[in-house]
């Protein structure tokens, strides 16, 4: 891994890392705990020919970077649960149009305005569910500043290989914690594929193209489309009234994301530390760096996924059957219900913890041991 | 160019009512862009349409260039992350009362006062037309509607008086009933860089005449011209050219400032 260390807050990583994936087009709204990275994008983006604008409010920054996206360039927003909130109207959209597009969610306690500079994991289900209709995006969830920088990278590549909307589902714990962090030099990054300059696209949305994404018609260049909300036929022309086109058009929006769960979660990685137990300890997200030096303590089996969105429950049962499970998320339990329908669900635990830290490794053997009777 | 060309034929008939006015400004629109492309003022391959929610969010539709038919209330929004990320492409925003003044009035006060450099059109028939008839931010005082039946109990806006309040240097008002002058309104938009306001006065037989006793396209096509003028009269709307001043258009602006920047980043 070559590049450049530096000592900087999980926040400014991630713009960093926006930056080295060649995004070049950032609108956001001022939000706790995620403005710093509006902040750093705004110094940082004119300094390589990006542009930066702040939008009177987060339905518009989301929608200005869709904007953005269809003029060819990568786009990316950050906000925080009630911004994100806001922005699901245009999460349905970008999935609808196969817009390309990362937005990055800092969580913090809710609901509503709840705990502005705490953390929290409680959007877990909103990152995949929030707006309306179906569809699913690619989401994914950073341990250290390190992997703020690496899984922006990895969220504009899948947003670019995908067609969709990547979501960064951080959180206050990784957004404001400071560490080293290799800026690297080598990253892959991935471009959208594109149709031949001045050629009209007449079926710019064909119901079943090879690999499930079609390339993407950006604005400016000859191809002639008309793009939409509505439901659409393989001309991008609205056919709502048709049960079959919708059918579809949604099926291979959601499969084109569903059927890669596998690919993406050993391309972006995880973690698996196995040891001599019963018990295995599964956490992601800020909250998973108490939960990993719990599991040493305890010499239990951990599994930290990288990917929230796509789940893949066969992984999950690769890795896990036959162990107790004890989930540990700072909410109500989100993540849980998902391990849940994967496994033997009397043998899946959850440690819910909301309030705005993670659980101390104390905590999470207090519980692990009450488990374990 | 003629403008037959930029026309999607296998898209008609269209969605739109007998007599409504959406189809004349979508003629107009059509008419002027072929001029500009005849006269190669514009490059049909870099000119933008972007739409909202509603009747005349659905023209961009019909039209054989680029188009984006975005949500609600938000083109303007749209419109600003296209033209600050390609600002070759010329971008023209169809919206409408309802779309524009209630659900997005914020995304159009603030893309005025920006001067994103973009031609707002907006179909003004003073009501939800695509939901059925319900009251807009511009139904006049006492109309009635689906949801005003005992007659519209609030003021209306006037959106030339909005945007202009906003920062619009280029805001114009015609209406349906001045197809010439609205063809040049277009034309003139076209030409100015910045944010650009057209305010159509339009009619919408099917869910505002039928209900405030203009019962025929017609009727309310003759009410608009009788009750406009081009000169300020007690009583009448005042159309014309609004205000037509020049002011450096945001991505311009922004361009300048990022070229200063990473200018000095290669220097330094």
């Amino acid at each position: 891994m070559s590049g450049r260390v530096e000592f900087l807050q999980g926040n400014e990583a991630c713009a960093e890392g926006a930056i080295a994936a060649g995004c070049r087009f950032f609108a956001g709204y001022p939000i706790t705990p995620s403005t710093e990275i509006a902040e750093r994008m705004s110094e940082r983006l004119p300094e390589v020919g990006g542009v930066y604008v702040q939008m009177e409010d987060e339905i518009g920054s989301l929608a200005a970077v869709i904007g953005a996206s269809w003029a060819g360039v990568k786009a990316m927003t950050a906000t925080s649960g009630p911004g994100f909130s806001l922005m699901q109207e245009h999460m349905s959209f970008a999935a609808m149009t196969e817009t390309p597009c990362v937005v990055v969610n800092v969580q913090r306690g809710g609901p509503s305005t709840g705990q502005p500079t705490k953390a929290s994991q409680s959007d877990v289900m909103q990152a995949r569910w929030g707006g309306h209709g179906d569809y699913e995006v690619v989401a994914l969830a950073p341990s250290t500043v390190q992997e703020m920088y690496d899984l922006t990278v990895e969220c504009f590549n899948w947003a670019e290989r995908l067609r969709v909307p990547a979501v960064l589902l951080a959180d206050e714990v990784v957004g404001h914690m400071r560490e080293r962090v290799i800026l690297r030099e080598d990253v892959e990054t991935v471009d959208r594929e594109l149709p031949e300059e001045g050629e009209e696209v007449r079926e710019p949305f064909p119901l079943e193209p090879d690999d499930l994404v079609p390339p993407m018609p950006v604005f400016g260049r000859g191809h002639r489309v008309h793009v939409t909300g509505l439901t659409h036929d393989e001309r991008g022309y609205p056919a709502t009234d048709d049960p079959e086109v919708h059918r579809r058009l949604v099926r291979r929006l959601c499969n084109k994301v569903r059927k890669r769960a596998r690919r993406i979660h050993e391309s972006v990685g995880y973690d698996l530390i196995e040891r001599e137990s019963d018990l295995a300890l599964v956490a992601y997200g800020g909250c998973a760096r108490t939960v990993l030096e719990a599991a040493e303590e305890l010499n239990a089996t951990v599994f930290r996924p990288r990917v929230i969105h796509p789940f893949d429950p066969d992984l999950v049962r690769r890795l896990l059957d036959g162990y107790e499970v004890l989930v540990v998320e700072m909410n109500l339990g989100q993540y849980v219900e998902m391990i849940e329908r994967a496994l033997d669900a009397e043998c899946v635990h959850a440690l819910e913890y909301p309030g705005g830290y993670p659980p101390t490794p104390e905590r999470v053997i207090e519980e692990a041991e009450r488990l374990q009777g | 160019m003629n403008w037959r060309d930029l026309i999607r034929w296998e898209r008609m008939p269209h969605i739109l009512c007998p007599g409504c006015g959406n189809g004349t400004i979508l003629n107009v629109l059509v008419r002027a862009l072929a001029e500009k492309f005849e006269a190669g003022e514009l490059d049909p391959d870099r000119t933008v349409l972007v739409s909202g929610i509603g009747c005349s969010s659905r023209l961009p539709g019909y039209v054989r260039l680029d188009s984006l038919h975005t949500t609600h209330g938000r083109p303007l929004a749209f419109a600003t992350g296209l033209k600050l990320a390609n600002p070759d492409l010329e971008i023209i925003v169809l919206t409408g009362d309802g779309d524009a003044a209630a659900i997005g009035g914020n995304h159009l006060i603030h893309a005025a006062r920006r001067n994103l450099d973009v031609t707002v059109i907006c179909s003004n028939n003073l009501i939800y037309g695509m939901t059925g008839g319900q009251v807009s931010p511009t139904t006049p005082e006492g109309a009635k509607s689906t949801t005003t039946p005992y007659g519209n109990p609030e003021p209306p806006f006037d959106l030339c008086e909005l945007v202009m309040g906003a920062g619009a240097p280029h805001v114009e008002r015609w209406t349906t009933a001045h197809p010439q002058q609205l063809k040049r309104a277009i034309h003139r938009a076209l030409e100015r860089d910045g944010f650009s306001f057209i305010d159509v006065l339009s009619q919408c037989p099917t869910n505002y005449g039928r209900r405030n006793d203009l019962k025929s396209p017609r009727e309310m096509l003759e009410w608009l011209r009788e009750n406009t003028s081009t000169k300020d009269e007690p009583g009448k709307i005042r159309i014309g050219i609004l205000r037509d001043e020049e002011r450096k258009p945001f991505h311009e602006r922004v361009h300048e400032l990022i070229e200063e920047v990473s200018g000095d980043e290669e220097g330094g």
